[in-house]
């Protein structure tokens, strides 16, 4: 590998055309290319670096005296009221996390099942055009996931979500808000989350699945084992740490996400009541900036949204650092 | 994987799109430097209701944003004015009212739309004066009726008074037959649905004309001051205008309050205000009420919405463009004359029904055209 100049045993060797052998300088690409390479990778990760840093430091800068100019607690509070300098993340954290893990707790199931039939189950004919749909499904615009949820699905979903939430209605999660109608509710956009984040989850945990050593597979059947008893023991074992590294940025996705949301979800009025529901409206970090952003004018309002991003930004920061974290951890397992 | 395979072929094709604009664009440019440039727009007698300016055609660009509340109006008024001087260029960008301003403020637009005055509050003309080097004017351009839609099964007409509105948007009334609203609508059948109210989840000068509305005609019952964010205690919140649009006409019982042009334009009912229905005369109306507030050219308007002109439909929104009183480019200066009599003009105003606004009445028509003389 380190041998720049390309000099090896084989070039002392004649061609089997019969051309003599290559001499060790003529083989050498040049190190000119080596440095010029090097360089361009080390500076593409030093640019990296820095963005981050700086995005970092921009949002530090614009938050900390908003949050100061804040009069109620800026991490219990409820209210939202920037131009009366009270306001709190509380209802937009709660929204934020419950759609997005709700959306995950969905989605990985139904991903590492279609990972699997399309690693295990399906034809070859099939597994390659069947990928590309569900990869497709990711290059999907998130408006159009928005517009159709709220045009099509909200209105249909209404009679399932009053249905479960009045059989379900005596577990907080599912307690019924009769304030919040037409289905626009946070339970609608964890199902649209979970469409959104599939593609993503699928793709890496296909990936992983596909690698699980034939060996492992191999010996599982040898010793008797059926296909489901073949995956239960030698494929997803292995792919359980890409599972979750996959899980971790599908969620990263999730937090993220702003257009789909802003459409379907119902913002609350303020001092509305506190409720455990899924069937409640709310705001997300992204959605209400997004929302609010046109009329952002600088000083302590505008503040105010980037601490709120801030939040966000931290958020998403430690669920991409567990998947790291995760992702490292996998290498244990890989030989 | 295929995506990169698709990603790789959209980009080209937006390449492809970038530089077949940046042709279109050019070439229009090439084509208008041959047409005759607009001679100066000064000279006519003020206080008419024709602008020295509206004949005269600009070649170059102009560059505005602000209101998304007066967007469809001066689209409409860009395509005509483009149509009728092909050398000229004009852009708005619908970034909201807050946006304009500050755009305005940094320089970055030669002027701005907005819902809504400078704001002696914020600081906002000083920081105009400083950027324009002259005081800025705030000139009244389209009227903006706000219309409060319903969608109720079997009801077409149905008549609200202040109290009404205020009680259903603050929850007192949550029924759609409310012995209160039967009152108010003799002979009509109201179903037993609930009432859905549905609010702007976005800061707006909608919301903030709405609010104020309430809040002066019905102070008992609606007692928050005037506010861009919406204050009520029940509802569902909606983005923008579309998004409440979109929901009422969603939701049978929904009702919420929309700029009229969107309400015409999803074919939702709209009520009437003590028995005034909502048209473009009427609307006039409610601004000929209006009282000028600014000073010298300045055209700030105060809103009567207790206004007891008959047929006078009383909910409604100004929107006002905000210009440098002398602009430090004099060619600057004579572009936004030029587009903004166009505006004023009394053939473009009467064209504003046909996008959900109203024309502005006669009177302060008159003194608008006479400020916008008065720019250089």
């Amino acid at each position: 590998m380190s041998s720049s100049t390309g000099a090896s045993l084989s070039d002392e060797l004649p061609d089997p055309d019969g051309r003599p052998p290559l001499r060790g300088d003529d083989a050498n690409t040049g190190r000119a290319g080596d440095k010029v390479f090097g360089g361009l990778a080390i500076g593409s990760g030093i640019v990296v670096i820095a963005m981050v840093v700086l995005i970092a430091i921009f949002l530090l800068f614009q938050a900390i005296p908003a949050i100061g100019d804040d009069k109620v607690n800026f991490l219990t509070s409820r209210e939202w009221n920037v131009s009366g300098r009270r306001f709190g993340i509380l209802q937009m954290l709660w929204t934020t996390v419950v759609t997005s893990v709700v959306a995950l707790i969905i989605a990985v199931p139904f991903a590492v099942a279609i990972a699997l039939f399309l690693t295990h189950y399906a034809p070859r004919w099939l597994a390659g055009p069947a990928a590309t749909v569900i990869d497709l499904l990711a290059a999907v615009p998130s408006i159009v996931y928005g517009l159709w949820g709220v045009i099509i699905v909200a209105p249909k979903s209404e009679g399932l979500q009053n249905w479960l939430s009045d059989v379900l209605g005596w577990f907080p999660l599912f307690a019924k808000v009769p304030s919040v109608g037409g289905g626009t509710t946070m339970f609608l956009v964890s199902i649209v989350l979970a469409i959104m984040v599939l593609p993503i989850v699928t793709a890496l945990t296909r990936e992983v699945f596909s690698q699980a050593p034939a060996a492992h597979q191999e010996a599982a059947l040898a010793l008797g084992a059926t296909k489901w008893e073949m995956i239960r023991t030698a494929v997803l074992p292995f792919g359980k740490p890409g599972i979750i590294s996959a899980s971790m940025l599908g969620l990263g996705r999730a937090l993220g996400e702003t257009v789909a949301v802003l459409y379907i979800l119902s913002a609350l009025p303020d001092s509305s009541k506190w409720t455990w529901s899924l069937f409640n409206g709310g705001d997300t970090f992204a959605a209400k900036i997004a929302n609010s952003a046109s009329e952002f004018t600088g000083g302590t309002s505008t503040g105010a949204y980037i601490a709120a991003g801030l939040v966000l930004f931290i958020l998403t920061f430690v669920v991409n650092a567990v998947a790291r974290v995760v992702i490292e951890r996998r290498k244990a397992f890989s030989e | 994987m295929k995506i990169t395979r698709i990603g790789r072929a959209s980009s080209v094709a937006v390449v492809a799109a970038l530089a077949l604009a940046a042709c279109g664009s050019s070439s229009n440019n090439d084509s208008s430097s041959s047409a005759p440039a607009g001679g100066s727009g000064s000279g006519a007698a003020a206080g008419t209701a024709t602008a020295s300016g509206a004949g005269d055609c600009f070649s170059g660009s102009l560059n505005a944003a602000g209101s998304t509340a007066q967007q469809n109006a001066i689209t409409q008024a860009i395509s005509s004015y483009q149509s009728k001087c092909n050398g000229a260029k004009v852009s708005y960008n619908g970034t909201g009212s807050g946006a304009g301003i500050t755009s305005f403020i940094a320089k970055q637009v030669d002027f701005a739309g907005s819902d809504s005055a400078l704001s002696p509050d914020k600081g906002e003309p000083a920081k105009a004066k400083a950027a324009c080097g002259s005081d800025a004017l705030n000139l009244p351009m389209v009227t903006g009726p706000i219309a409060v839609a319903f969608n109720v099964k079997g009801v077409d007409k149905l008549n609200l008074t202040p109290d009404l509105i205020a009680k259903i948007f603050s929850g007192k009334i949550t029924k759609w037959n409310d012995p209160e609203i039967a009152a108010a609508n003799k002979g009509a059948k109201l179903p037993d649905t609930n009432i859905s109210v549905f609010f702007r989840s976005d800061e707006s000068g909608t919301t903030d004309n709405f609010t104020n509305y309430m809040n002066k005609t019905a102070p008992k019952i609606w007692t928050d001051e005037k506010s861009k964010k919406w204050t009520g205690k029940v509802g569902q919140g909606k983005s923008k205008t579309a998004g409440v649009a979109t929901a009422v006409k969603a939701t049978d019982g929904g009702i919420g309050y929309i700029e009229w042009g969107y309400a015409v334009q999803n074919k939702l009912n709209f009520a009437s205000v003590n028995g005034v229905e909502l048209t473009g005369a009427s609307a006039g109306k409610a601004v000929e009420a209006a009282q000028v507030v600014g000073t010298g050219k300045d055209l700030s308007l105060k809103l009567d919405y207790t206004t007891k002109e008959p047929g006078a439909y009383p909910i409604i929104l100004v929107t006002y463009e905000i210009v440098c009183s002398k602009y430090a480019d004099a060619t600057k200066g004579k572009n936004v004359k030029s587009f903004l009599s166009y505006m004023a003009s009394p053939d473009f105003q009467k064209t504003l029904e046909g996008v959900g606004a109203a024309p502005l009445p006669a009177e302060i028509q008159s003194k608008v055209v006479d400020s916008i003389n008065s720019i250089s």
